[in-house]
């Protein structure tokens, strides 16, 4: 494996651990007011 | 550019290269999405009763998540026939950008995840159609009927026509025919929709051995084909007028932007040209079909909006 290719691999681990740590925390986001929404609803038992 | 694009391709040839997020985003096919979210918000926005704001986007993101999965899995299952065809040959899979394992496990682990977020949102019946519609696309259409017959994309048009129905159930936890209605209308539109496509990109099914009509059955019977779906669609665009399901808006729309569509698949059908490049009316049909859709839809809500005749809860 040449430097090259090593420092694009490097890059796009990068770029798709930051993409998924923010789909994530914008997943933890969106349970949390699914999860309020519903019991404000009063539909969960 | 190009450089960098041909020196990626390069290196994943040569090293087993993990593929960029973007190439994620793109197997889900988000042009096609656009329609899918769309229609899927309708059916939510004219169903009748409440569902809290954060739930209706929820329903909204899980139809999208759906749609992206099912086009995550049927680019997985067509990898060799998209290599075949110069309109998807750049897609991550033909191009090398992505193994077709990745491809698999993405559209699996996106499909369950919608499938099972939409039920804990909404309710099951919204989730149980969700889950229908993708797997109705993806071996139903994709697997099933692509390869084998040229109606593939008849019956496999049920699978978009879901969105409706699905935000609609979402909403009102059934179904009703409004949104049977909807389903319909996309349904019957389907066929000259991808039929005009198929006419000038003809070449590049019969590349990749897919079966698609003008491939089939020749060039005369898909025009004519367009015109007789072009009618029972009409029928369909009208019938929530005639069943006073819609009121004036929706009625004058229906009216209108379907006499267009009609006059020019009149114009496609008594055409008799071959050649791709001279495709003028063909194409300007594709592109119609697309917006014709959108009216469609932008109308039935702007009515209720108004108020015109919409069942009550």
């Amino acid at each position: 494996m040449t430097p090259e290719q090593q420092q694009e691999i490097q890059k796009r681990q990068r770029s798709r651990s930051i993409v998924m740590a923010l789909v994530l925390g914008a997943f933890v986001i969106l349970f949390f007011a699914v999860a309020w929404a519903k019991i404000a609803q009063g539909t969960m038992h | 550019m190009a450089n960098a694009s041909i020196m990626t391709n390069k290196s994943v040839s040569d090293v087993a290269m993990p593929a960029d997020w973007r190439d994620f985003v793109a197997l889900t096919k988000p042009r096609v999405m656009t329609l899918v979210v769309f229609t899927g918000l309708c059916g939510l926005l004219v169903a009748p009763g409440h569902l809290p704001l954060v739930l209706a986007f929820t329903a909204v993101l899980c139809i999208a998540l759906g749609a992206g999965a099912a086009g995550a899995l049927n680019q997985w299952y067509e990898a060799d026939r998209d290599a075949a065809m110069k309109r998807t040959a750049g897609r991550p899979l033909p191009a090398g950008r992505m193994t077709r394992q990745s491809a698999l496990h993405f559209g699996v682990g996106l499909s369950v995840f919608s499938v099972l977020l939409l039920g804990l949102a909404t309710n099951v019946l919204a989730a149980a159609i969700l889950a229908v519609s993708i797997l109705f696309y993806v071996f139903v259409y994709t697997i099933w009927l692509k390869p084998r017959t040229a109606q593939n994309i008849v019956i496999g048009g049920a699978a978009g026509a879901f969105p409706p129905l699905i935000g609609w159930a979402a909403v009102t936890g059934d179904v009703a025919p409004l949104p049977i209605a909807l389903f319909a209308i996309t349904f019957f539109w389907t066929p000259p929709h991808f039929w005009a496509l198929a006419l000038f990109v003809r070449m590049d099914y019969a590349n990749a051995g897919i079966p698609m009509l003008p491939v089939v059955s020749g060039e005369t019977v898909t025009r004519r084909q367009i015109l007789f779906y072009t009618a029972i669609m009409g029928a369909a665009a009208l019938a929530p007028v005639l069943l006073q399901l819609t009121g004036v808006i929706y009625g004058v729309t229906a009216l209108v932007t379907t006499a267009i569509f009609a006059a020019m698949a009149i114009q496609v059908a008594l055409r008799r040209e071959s050649d791709p490049a001279r495709m003028g009316p063909e194409k300007r049909l594709f592109k119609y079909s697309v917006l014709y859709l959108f009216l469609i839809y932008a109308a039935v809500v702007v009515d209720h909006w108004v108020g015109y005749g919409v069942p009550s809860a």
